[in-house]
């Protein structure tokens, strides 16, 4: 274990909460080992705690999180979710990704509704509308249930797809990017209400960002990836209370944490 | 102009006076001409240059009636068709074997789409014997269908579904290809079965790219089953035609030609306002040809 793993775990244990994911020792090499692009990963999440990973591109953030999800498998290692190995996509996890990927033949409401559909029918999901109405309205795009995607911006776009996500009570989120291609007024505006999403939910939720405010902002830990091959070269707990206010983006010890994340990402995540 | 270089003009009190600058952005003249003008201005010329090719002697008359005679013998082929007449049973038989390939081509090629565009066995097995046919001339395989099917429509509708198959197969493979990475993730993650992924997700992202093959198939299976008719006989329209220019009729060939240009406008058409009523989310279904 590098000395960084260590300290990974050691905080680790100081959080409480039942651990939701388990990874230990993976890693993923790619064209027959010649890109490595995770190296003996190893991660706790908690149930209700909200980590995010954060790193150049191209180290991997991604491939890690499509072995969470069961989509890839590790070259090496363990990947347990409540309890049970992952072997394969599983169901009760929630994703999203930086486009929307609303199906433009489908009214916003039935892409919202797609999840149902798959898992339980037509019948199923006609009988859910109303609960997917009021997931709309939560993110407020009351008025927009049988508007086509593409007459959504990006913002709303995104906020559909939360919607989409959540119908189906997932315990675990996966997000890999997924505010990164909206301006920058709309992604404070989807920070907040992920924060409550979250927070209403208790979710365990997992973000790969390219933001640093947005890691500090939303998570409880901050994991700091080094290039390839992907590796956690700090951890870094966000002591700020909850919920987090865009006051807070001026508070000076939001800077601070945002300073020694930038900092440790010139020192070497990028070497 | 000469208003470019001149000054605003300035009041005695001192403020400015802003013109209009509401102008008309140009359009060149040929682009400011209505559609109907357009469209009856270039049949005007081109009957106009026939009938001039025809009247100086420049082509003789065997070869290209006048339009006059064309036009005599469009009348009474319509007359021949629309009492019920034996051209109408020959149409009829067209059809009928046009209709029938252009179905079994959406059988086939949609079946061997989906087995090469879904499967690595399909796409790396099955895909190169396609590509190999694919390359050859299919009209020759026209007297092996007859050979095989005799002088009946089978071999008619053989040779039209034979030809139209190969562009839907190429279109639904790559339509099936177009779903991006993220969209078949996200139904693995719903845990969505293989055919549930394929007709919730991946043939809707192809459709812009079926439709496609879809419409050069329709023009394909015409061109197949009067090909048969032409070289296998039997009571279709090509029969018609064929020996309509055998006996040098030529205003019988240019009229029969165009009576089954309109089964084939409507096969087409028939494909294109399925197109706009399914992929009406995409923005390439403003095909243009009819805004
Ligand atoms: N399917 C794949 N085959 C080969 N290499 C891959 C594949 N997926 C990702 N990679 C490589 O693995 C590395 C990590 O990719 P990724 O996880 O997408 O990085 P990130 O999300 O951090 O930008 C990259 O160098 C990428 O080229
Ligand atoms: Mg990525």
């Amino acid at each position: 274990m590098t000395l960084a793993a260590q300290k990974a775990a050691a905080v680790q244990a100081d959080l409480k909460g039942r651990p939701v994911y388990q990874l230990r020792g993976v890693s993923k090499h790619y064209a027959h080992g010649h890109i490595k692009a995770l190296d003996t990963i190893d991660l706790t999440l908690r149930e209700g705690t909200f980590s995010s990973v954060i790193g150049p591109s191209g180290c991997g953030k991604s491939t890690l999180l499509k072995i969470m999800a069961g989509l890839v498998s590790p070259t090496r290692g363990s990947v347990v979710l409540e309890g049970k190995p992952v072997t394969g996509a599983r169901r009760d996890i929630g994703m999203m990704f930086q486009q929307a990927t609303l199906f433009p033949w489908r009214t916003t409401v039935e892409n919202i509704l797609l999840p149902i559909e798959v898992r339980d029918g037509r019948a199923a999901a006609k009988a859910a509308r109303g609960a997917a109405e009021e997931l709309l309205n939560t993110v407020g795009l009351k008025g927009f249930e049988d508007v086509y995607p593409t007459q959504l911006s990006g913002g709303m776009a995104q906020r559909a797809a939360i919607c989409r996500m959540l119908v189906t009570k997932p315990s675990v989120l996966l997000l890999d990017e997924p505010f990164s291609a909206l301006d920058e007024l709309a992604r404070d505006f989807m920070n907040i209400e992920l924060q409550r999403i979250c927070l209403e939910r208790n979710a365990t939720a997992f973000l790969v960002t390219h933001s640093i405010p947005e890691a500090v902002f939303l998570s409880d830990i901050v994991y700091v990836m080094s290039s390839r091959p992907g590796q956690f070269v700090e951890t870094i707990e966000i002591d700020l209370p909850r919920p987090r206010t865009v006051e807070m983006l001026v508070d000076p010890a939001f800077g601070q944490y945002v300073n020694r994340i930038r900092n440790r990402l010139d020192k070497g995540a990028f070497v | 102009m000469s208003s470019v270089s001149t000054d605003i003009p300035i009041h005695a009190d001192g403020e400015t006076v802003f013109p209009d600058t509401v102008w008309e952005e140009e359009v060149a003249f040929i682009d400011r001409i209505p559609r109907p003008i357009a469209m009856i201005g270039i049949l005007i010329v081109f009957i106009a240059v026939w009938q001039g090719l025809t009247s100086f002697g420049i082509v003789s008359r065997i070869i290209l009636p006048t339009p006059w005679e064309t036009a005599k013998d469009i009348v009474f082929v319509g007359k021949n068709l629309f009492s019920g007449g034996y051209m109408l049973e020959a149409f009829w038989m067209t059809t009928k074997a046009v209709l029938m390939g252009f179905v079994y081509a959406l059988i086939f090629g949609f079946s061997l789409g989906i087995l090469v565009g879904e499967t690595s066995f399909g796409e790396r097995a099955v895909l190169p014997y396609l590509v190999a046919i694919d390359t050859m001339p299919k009209v020759a395989f026209a007297p092996l269908f007859l050979a095989w099917l005799g002088f009946g429509i089978a071999s008619k509708v053989a040779l039209a579904a034979f030809i139209a198959t190969f562009p839907i197969v190429v279109a639904v493979a790559a339509g099936l290809h177009a779903a991006d990475d993220n969209a078949c993730m996200l139904f693995r993650t719903m845990g969505a079965t293989r055919w549930q992924t394929l007709f919730k997700m991946k043939l809707p992202t192809g459709l812009p790219h079926i439709f496609t093959g879809l419409k050069i198939a329709a023009v394909g299976v015409m061109a197949g089953a009067i090909t048969a008719e032409f070289l296998g006989g039997g009571n279709g329209f090509g029969e018609l035609i064929r020996v309509a220019a055998s006996q040098l009729n030529t205003p019988r060939v240019f009229s029969l030609i165009l009576y089954l240009s309109l089964l084939g406008f409507a096969l087409f058409w028939s494909v294109v306002w399925l197109e706009r009523r399914l992929v009406f989310w995409h923005s390439s279904t403003v095909s243009g040809i009819n805004k």
